[in-house]
């Protein structure tokens, strides 16, 4: 049934649009990181949705096995977690200098500040 | 987990669990808790809908998408196969996302690896301004106000054994789910536990600072020279074969060093990280 074949795929939809709205309809720069958090999530989902493949197992080789899921992804997004909280405190840091310089966190209020 | 990615599903419950919802706290901690209203903010209706248009087109597109586990799907028709069935001859161990990490793509990981780096580097530039201004740190005057006896005596349970198994995963990446990346993050997670119940003063003197930071760069830095050594011994950059006659021996060797690189930086680098978000949190700014 189409439901459950594409279902992964839909809520990685859903949860990509939720942070899409976070990152374009708030204007705290620490909600929008936490937005492109959640965006982020979802495209590991993804990747991790496509290496599946029905019947396989964890890519390990194992006696008696002979189909394995795709160790490809698995790869790419165990790196891409790490890479990513790093990218994330980068981010988070970079919040905290704005906070220090402009005395708030509000993107509308900085772009005040600046064009005055 | 039901989508057999072990080794994600180890790096995404440590990272999680331990170490982003602890930034993002910090950071609110700093900053301040409450988002201002103002009239000025675009309306989030029209937002809304743009998502919504979006959202649908892509769900429309996902109808052409192979369906959640198909054999013939496109992504596993390329390169997978080769990965599938020669990884166990040509690099002769079990965990093939080990072998895709460390050896088929090692060039990949020292890039990740080099952004982790850099990563910890820009965080310590932004916020490692203020190491000597106070000497007594705020979350350390929280854990002496409170006493949270039984949470200490349970982390002091905990900490030794998720340090063990930090290194059981990084040594054993090669026949089970693990690597450097995973050890590298649960070490840390470790460490920010035993900071967060017994004060970063204390965790100071177990974690010395200046040393940290020199193993951070002496991980890239040994991730890095084992490319040199194969260079240097005429075969191509990050060529295991060097280092041993037998091609799975060579290719284990390669491995084993190139984990214990990653895993020392991924590890020194988050610990970096955490510390220099917690110290800058101070006093007045917490309400």
């Amino acid at each position: 049934m189409i439901v459950f074949e594409l279902f992964n795929y839909w809520i990685v939809i859903v949860l990509m649009m939720i942070g899409f709205f976070i990152v374009i309809s708030r204007s705290n720069l620490i909600k929008k990181i936490i937005g492109l958090n959640i965006f982020q999530t979802s495209v590991f989902i993804l990747y991790i949705s496509t290496g599946k493949i029905s019947g396989g197992t964890a890519p390990i080789i194992a006696e008696n096995v002979t189909v394995y899921s795709n160790p490809l992804p698995h790869v790419l997004i165990l790196t891409a977690i790490v890479v990513g909280i790093a990218t994330t405190a980068l981010a988070l840091s970079l919040v905290i200098r704005i906070k220090a310089s402009y005395g708030t966190v509000e993107e509308n209020e900085i772009l005040q500040r600046d064009q005055s | 987990m039901s989508m057999d990615a072990v080794d994600v599903a180890f790096t995404e419950a440590a990272v999680g669990a331990g170490i982003s919802p602890l930034l993002m706290l910090a950071t609110l901690a700093i900053v301040g808790r409450y988002q201002k209203t103002s009239a000025t903010l675009p309306s989030p209706a029209a937002a809304f809908i743009l998502v919504f248009i979006t959202g649908s087109l892509l769900i429309v597109g996902t109808l052409d998408m192979p369906a959640f586990g198909a054999a013939d799907a496109p992504a596993q028709l390329h390169v997978a196969p080769r990965y599938i069935h020669l990884s166990g001859e040509e690099i002769g161990i079990p965990n093939m996302v080990t072998s895709v990490l460390a050896s088929y793509r090692a060039y990949d990981t020292l890039g990740e690896v080099v952004v982790i780096f850099t990563a910890g580097i820009g965080v310590l530039s932004l916020l490692g301004f203020s190491n000597s201004q106070n000497n007594a740190y705020f979350i350390d005057k929280i854990i002496a106000q409170d006493e949270h006896k039984i949470l200490r005596i349970v982390a002091k349970i905990l900490i030794p054994p998720i340090l063990l198994f930090s290194l059981y995963v990084q040594f054993h990446g090669d026949f089970g789910p693990g690597g450097g990346f995973q050890a590298g993050v649960i070490f840390a997670a470790a460490i920010i536990l035993y900071t967060l119940f017994f004060g970063l003063e204390v965790a100071r003197k177990v974690i010395n600072q200046t040393f940290i930071r020199v193993l951070a760069s002496l991980g890239v830095l040994l991730y890095g020279s084992v490319g040199l050594v194969s260079l240097l011994s005429g075969k191509n950059y990050l060529d295991y074969h060097v280092f041993a006659d037998d091609p799975q021996t060579a290719q284990h060797i390669g491995i084993l060093v190139i984990e214990l690189g990653v895993g020392i930086t991924v590890a020194c680098v988050m610990m970096l990280i955490f510390f220099s978000f917690i110290e800058n949190i101070k006093q007045e700014e917490v309400r």
